[in-house]
């Protein structure tokens, strides 16, 4: 049986670690390599790494960090952050990092989409799409969050996946870092819309966030930053991440009927 | 030693680094010196089945590989792309496959009416053994990352070593005398992997 993927994401900015809310008032969490390597001996079933420096900045991508990083994973990792071209992503994918983000580049030029997908097969391409939901309707993001494009989330998937993304991660800009819960409604409907794996980050605040996102969207990937690096009222910085039995049994109490 | 074949394509160092850890000696392999002090190889790939073909003929030690895995018969692993790379052909593309298992590549395509299948098929999935090769002790309940959308079908159905389930029953693991595949990673699964990696170390050479 193919489970759900319980992600913990990972914000990089100038080579550490931080959590945003709302991607905003980044705070400090610690060295990438360290948590990387303590998710890694907890057995984690992805894990998201994000520069968020590499576009708004305009810094690149960091390579060696990058492969530090995959050399640390004993389980897949994806990486966003500043890809602009197919060789940047062959380059990704050839010093080990299984999967690779596209965001703004890939808003401003979906052609990009068909080029990776040719170059190292769908599998390891992942469009990525910040999206705000308010009352005014929802847009698609670029830039970290700095850039409203006008484009409708679930139709700009529609056509990554046509043009061979093999992945789609929706971040939801309102609700991160607020653990408010996930954009359940959102994650549906674009459930409904693909045919490729999708997977949700932004707004979890509990395994009870995670359990309800299965419960009505099934077999999906659950992304989360706070709730795997804060502990507690005060957001003291702890990471823990649920044991196999504690995921088995999250997925199976969310498909269990009431 | 084994030897782990960089042809520019797969997580060499994901593998270097995890026998590290068991304190089981591997290198990297880039040319003709280093395939010389490997006594098994590991056969990585991500990707294409045509473009990993092609990179792979074009690596300095191509022909020396063939030769040791066909007339020497060296023990080989093959992952993923890897794998499916020692069959004959792929539906993926129009490369001629290694053919060091009989069988051939096709589309991962539930033909279920009503299944719902998201396909590339991404995560963890169990793996059901259904022969007792060595490389899968005591791995009876385990699961494994996946990362694909096509799938090895083997000629012999004997040469399947375990199966996994995703809209239909497909070769997980496959093997005939001295060459194995995975399309699993294991180099990514964690204690499992670990545990196949440190098998695939112990199987007594043909």
């Amino acid at each position: 049986m193919l489970r759900p993927r319980l992600i913990p994401a990972l914000l990089l900015q100038q080579g550490d670690l931080v959590k945003t809310k709302r991607f905003r008032d980044a705070k400090y969490v610690g060295d990438p390599l360290n948590a990387v390597r303590i998710f890694s001996e907890k057995e984690a079933d992805e894990i998201l790494i994000c520069d968020m420096d590499a576009t708004r900045v305009g810094t690149g991508i960091d390579y060696r960090l990058v492969s530090e990083l995959a050399g640390e994973c004993r389980m897949p990792m994806t990486y966003v952050g500043g890809v602009r071209t197919a060789d940047e992503l062959e380059r990704l994918v050839s010093i080990g990092v299984e999967k690779v983000g596209l965001s703004s580049a890939a808003l401003g030029r979906p052609d990009l989409i068909r080029d990776c997908g040719t170059s190292v097969g769908r599998q390891s391409v992942v469009v990525v799409l910040d999206v705000q939901a308010g009352s005014k309707g929802r847009e698609v993001f670029t830039h970290s969050g700095s850039r409203g494009t006008g484009v409708d989330p679930v139709v700009f998937a529609r056509q990554a996946e046509d043009l061979g993304a093999g992945e789609v991660v929706i971040n939801s800009i309102d609700r991160d870092g607020m653990r408010v819960g996930y954009d359940i409604a959102l994650m549906t409907e674009l459930r409904e819309s693909l045919e490729i794996p999708v997977t949700c980050l932004g707004g979890a605040g509990s395994l009870a966030d995670v359990a309800d996102l299965y419960r009505h969207v099934g077999v999906v990937g659950a992304a989360a930053g706070s709730l795997f690096v804060f502990h507690g009222r005060f957001d003291a910085v702890l990471i823990s991440y649920p044991s196999w039995q504690e995921r088995d049994e999250l997925y199976s109490v969310s498909t269990s009927p009431p | 030693m084994i030897g782990i074949l960089d042809y520019g394509l797969g997580n060499i160092s994901a593998f270097l680094e995890a026998y590290s850890r068991m304190f089981i000696p591997a290198c990297r392999v880039t040319d003709v010196q280093t395939l010389g002090q490997a006594e098994r190889v590991v056969l990585p790939g991500v990707g294409s089945f045509d473009g990993a073909v092609t990179r792979l003929r074009s690596a300095p030690y191509f022909g020396e590989l063939v030769e040791r895995v066909v007339d020497d018969h060296i023990l080989v692993l093959g992952v993923c792309v890897g794998f499916q790379m020692m069959m004959e052909r792929s539906e993926e593309g129009s490369s001629a496959g290694l053919g060091w298992i009989p069988g051939e590549v096709t589309f991962l395509d539930s033909k279920e009416p009503g299944s719902r299948t998201p396909l590339p098929h991404m995560g963890w999935n169990d793996v059901v053994v259904n022969s007792d090769s060595p490389l899968m002790s005591g791995l009876d309940e385990s699961r494994f990352y996946f990362l694909h959308s096509y799938r090895v079908v083997t000629e012999d159905v004997g040469t399947a070593i375990a199966t996994t389930e995703y809209g239909s029953p497909f070769a997980s693991v496959a093997g005939r005398e001295n060459v194995y595949g995975t399309q699993f990673h294991p180099e990514k699964s964690h204690h499992w992997g670990l545990s196949l990696l440190r098998n695939f170390a112990g199987l007594s050479p043909c």
